[in-house]
């Protein structure tokens, strides 16, 4: 299968253009005071610049199917570690650790 | 042909003994073998997405147990050196990027320069970060029988070395993997300067542009994590 | 092509195709690389039987007087190491998988034969830091290397073995990286998804595992060696650290590993059942999925190692459930190969004797392991007799039993050679008793009560302890004697011929041993898995060998 579409130099420009535009962004964003939110709008921001870095610059947009499947199983995978091992502290109640009542 | 294809000075024509001479026996054709070569490349980045896993895990569940702690040893991290070397990973995935499409237009010259601009920059992320070492060192927040925190705020200083730790095993497997990167950089230099490659035969320098990305998103993660957890005094 | 009245040897196979040592420690071909891992593999096999027999030895009186209780702690926990990472994890991926596989899919070698290389130079590797750390002084951690134990308090060889699994770790994913890759890209003409052999469908569900869980494990280690190291506080609850961290991190790896043990075994299994009732297995497509399936929920059930270690009743009672689900696709796979031995026409060759053990014993394990999923049973029998029991018979009578199997099922096409028949029926028959009349009572022991991991036990456990032991002695002559007769094989086997069993499977149409390249051009494939009816049928012009 031959690789086809590539990005073109001007994407990858802009690409880069955007990354520093989001990291000026979540830099700014930490200096507010939003909470909870501080956290969710900092990953958010990363996320979209992983996902900017994976889509253009990897490719992984023009990828083959099973490239993506591969990539999306290993963070649903981290995510089961993740998850899981929550499912135990969160629920613990008496522990030390994490305490969503405390 | 599109201007980017034009000949230029510096543009090599492709050579199609060279992309012979890289087919591996047990392939049907480049084809074939390139396209493995980078399926393959993907699925070691998995591994690396759950080796780095296991460590944002801990990190996460220690986050949500010590709070306050977490957010005094993220104070202790200089946003200017955070950011600068956001930006310098950023500009070194463009420059990579740049490799990779130099390559495959078979461009010795092009792909040597953005090889070595690749490399300047993960040269110069790493010192910053040495800097950064040397100053938490200095400070006393490296974990173990130096450990020594002033705390002035509702949270225990001992968490403050598990977060330390966490931070150093993170950045430094992290500054680990771009040592490495570095290595791979400095070998696809030497190759190239020997002509290994071809429009026909680029695979390494695609691979390696691979694991360099991937290396450049975990720190994408690491800095907002580790550096912008709260402007605000961790008084509880 | 070769037919079985022509069983002369061709002038080049992989085996005579270069003599030289460095033609072998250099090699690309898969199937010198299975040869090495076979060499390292049994090595380390011996050695951590050696281990069980000296536990064995001081389990025979209730006194701990064989060996001091530190000793008798080293020696459980370099045998659980070596058996598990120097063997057990291996052993079929990397000898057969590597051997086989590619052959199975026509293809030439694997995707990436240098890859494969370093991957058995890194396991030497990884072993030689585990050898290292058992040869000056042990550890005596567990193979399981609990926190705060492990990080703080033992006084043993922590880090570098550690570091010697941790590498080994590498070796794993690297193989599984290339499986994966493999099949997805280098199958031969026709041979879809659905033709493939179960052999394969299973080493590559065991191959997702590998690359999804290892790297956890090795994460884990590193931090452990911090954490020894520098006391850096992770693990450590006296700075605020969770030791029950360090079992999620650590059992989320090995929950899966005790998949990679078994899944490349039923794959063997699959295969042989077919081959020997002369019929296509049962239910394909289920004991397809049922590998997938296992893979993926074997990533959920990890807690159940934790039931009493200190996680929530909840989260405790979640793991529970789904590890009642994961026993879901094994069951299928064992009723499908009864399925396949229903009416076949089964003729009682060594491999086919072990495909019967695998089914008994692999039952019997499965089928306790569901108690220990049940967390009220579990608080009983939680660290005693039972658990080994339980997981010896997953391991060993299903593992090291798949493993048995495929060597004496393959060796013809690995060697050239048959060994002799009535020497290999007797051990797998010793190893099936010995291997009973070993664990059986550890069953018993462990509902009594009788603690693992303990060198002293009360007197009333020593009736069992010593038929345990009893036992372990016959199964290691069992072990034994096929060290004897396949090195007797090599040199006065009667000549295998391509394919001494008829049958079914690419591999089966190369000479035995196999050229070098495998094939002289890539095979089309335009049949069926398991067309035994085809092979069998009395006068087609099908091309089959044999």
């Amino acid at each position: 299968m031959n690789e086809h579409a590539h990005p073109s130099v001007k994407t990858f420009i802009a690409v880069w253009a955007a990354l520093l535009v989001l990291t000026a962004l979540t830099v700014f964003a930490s200096t507010l005071e939003l909470g909870p939110f501080n956290a969710i709008v900092a990953l958010s921001i990363a996320t979209i610049k992983a996902l900017l870095v994976l889509l253009f610059f990897m490719e992984l947009r023009y990828s083959t199917a099973l490239t993506k499947v591969a990539v999306v199983s290993a963070i649903f995978f981290l995510m089961l570690l993740v998850g899981l091992t929550l499912a135990d502290y969160l629920t613990r109640g008496w522990s030390s650790y994490i305490n969503p009542f405390r | 042909m599109t201007r980017s294809m034009h000949p230029a000075r510096g543009l090599k024509l492709p050579d199609s003994e060279t992309a012979v001479h890289n087919l591996r026996h047990h392939f049907a054709d480049l084809e074939q073998q390139s396209a493995t070569a980078k399926f393959g490349m993907w699925i070691f980045l998995v591994t690396e997405i759950m080796f780095f896993g296991g460590m944002f895990a801990s990190y996460l569940i220690y986050r949500l147990s010590y709070y306050n702690a977490w957010v005094a040893g993220s104070q202790t991290m200089e946003i200017r050196y955070g950011t600068a070397n956001t930006a310098v990973l950023i500009c070194s995935s463009l420059t990579m990027v740049m490799a990779v499409h130099w390559a495959k237009l078979g461009s010795r010259k092009l792909t040597a320069l953005f090889l070595i601009l690749t490399l300047a920059l993960g040269l110069a992320f790493l010192g910053i970060k040495a800097v950064e070492y040397h100053e938490h060192w200095v400070h006393h927040e490296v974990p173990g029988a130096n450990f020594h925190f002033e705390h002035t705020g509702n949270y225990d200083p001992r968490h403050v070395s598990i977060f330390f730790s966490l931070y150093f095993a993170m950045t430094g497997m992290h500054a680990l993997h771009m040592v490495i990167g570095a290595g791979l950089l400095t070998w696809l230099l030497i190759a190239n300067a020997r002509g290994r490659f071809s429009p026909e035969y680029n695979s390494p320098v695609e691979l390696v542009g691979l694991y360099w990305h991937f290396v450049d998103i975990i720190w994408i993660y690491l800095f907002p994590l580790l550096y912008l957890i709260s402007h605000h005094h961790p008084g509880g | 092509m070769e037919t079985a009245s022509q069983s002369i040897e061709p002038k080049t196979n992989y085996l005579n195709a270069d003599y030289t040592i460095k033609s072998w420690l250099l090699t690309t071909d898969h199937k010198r690389i299975a040869l090495l891992f076979l060499g390292s593999i049994t090595l380390f096999f011996f050695l951590g039987g050696f281990f069980a027999m000296l536990i064995r030895l001081e389990l025979l009186t209730p006194a701990g007087d064989l060996v001091l209780a530190d000793t008798y702690n080293k020696l459980f926990t370099m045998h659980g190491i070596v058996m598990i990472f120097l063997f057990l994890i291996p052993s079929v991926p990397a000898v057969f998988g590597n051997f086989v596989l590619p052959m199975m899919i026509g293809a030439k070698d694997l995707a990436f034969p240098r890859l494969n290389l370093a991957s058995w130079y890194i396991f030497m590797l990884g072993a030689s830091f585990v050898l290292y750390a058992i040869l000056t002084g042990g550890m005596d951690t567990g193979w399981t290397f609990y926190t705060p134990y492990s990080t703080t308090y033992s006084n043993t060889n922590v880090v570098t073995a550690a570091v010697g699994v941790f590498i080994i770790g590498f070796s794993s994913i690297f193989t599984g990286l290339n499986f994966i890759v493999t099949v997805h890209r280098m199958r031969a003409p026709g041979l879809t998804w659905r033709r493939l052999p179960l052999f394969v469908w299973a080493h590559y569900a065991t191959s997702v595992i590998m690359v999804l869980g290892t790297p956890v494990l090795a994460i884990t280690l590193v931090l452990v060696a911090l954490e020894r190291l520098f006391h850096i506080g992770i693990f450590d609850a006296r700075l605020g650290g969770d030791p029950l961290l360090f079992q999620h991190l650590f059992w989320f790896y090995s929950h899966p590993a005790v998949y990679i043990m078994i899944l490349p075994s039923m794959g063997v299994i699959s295969e042989v059942v077919a081959c020997f009732s002369r019929k296509r297995v049962f239910g394909y497509d289920f004991v397809a999925m049922s590998s997938i399936a296992i893979a993926v929920l074997g990533f959920l059930v990890w807690a159940h190692h934790m039931f009493v270690a200190g996680i929530s009743i909840y989260a405790a009672l979640v793991f529970s459930l789904l590890s009642f689900f994961v026993a879901i696709p094994s069951a299928v796979k064992v009723f499908n190969w009864t399925a396949t031995l229903y009416k076949g026409s089964i003729s009682l060759d060594t491999p086919m004797l072990y495909v019967f053990a695998f089914i008994g014993l692999f039952t019997i394990g499965g089928l306790t392991g569901i108690f220990l999923a049940s967390v009220g049973l579990d608080l009983h029998v939680h660290d005693t007799y039972f658990v080994v029991a339980h997981f010896h018979y997953i391991m060993v009578g299903g593992g090291v039993t798949g493993f048995l199997c495929a060597l004496h099922f393959w060796w013809p096409k690995i060697t050239g050679k048959m060994y002799p028949e009535s020497f290999a029926r007797l051990s797998a028959v010793l190893v099936f008793l010995g291997f009973n009349l070993t664990f059986f009572p550890q069953f018993l022991l462990g509902y009594m009560g009788m603690p693992r991991r303990y060198h002293a036990y009360p007197p009333e456990f020593q009736v069992l302890n010593v038929l345990s032991t009893a036992g372990a002695s016959i199964l290691a002559v069992g072990f034994l004697m096929p060290m004897v007769y396949f090195v007797w094989s090599l040199q006065y086997g009667k000549d295998a011929g391509p394919n001494p069993y008829r049958a079914a499977g690419l591999e089966w149409m190369t000479p035995s041993p196999p050229p070098t390249f495998n094939f002289d051009e890539t095979p089309v494939v335009t049949w069926e898995a398991y067309n035994y009816d085809e092979i069998d049928a009395p006068s087609k012009g099908v091309e089959v060998a044999g």
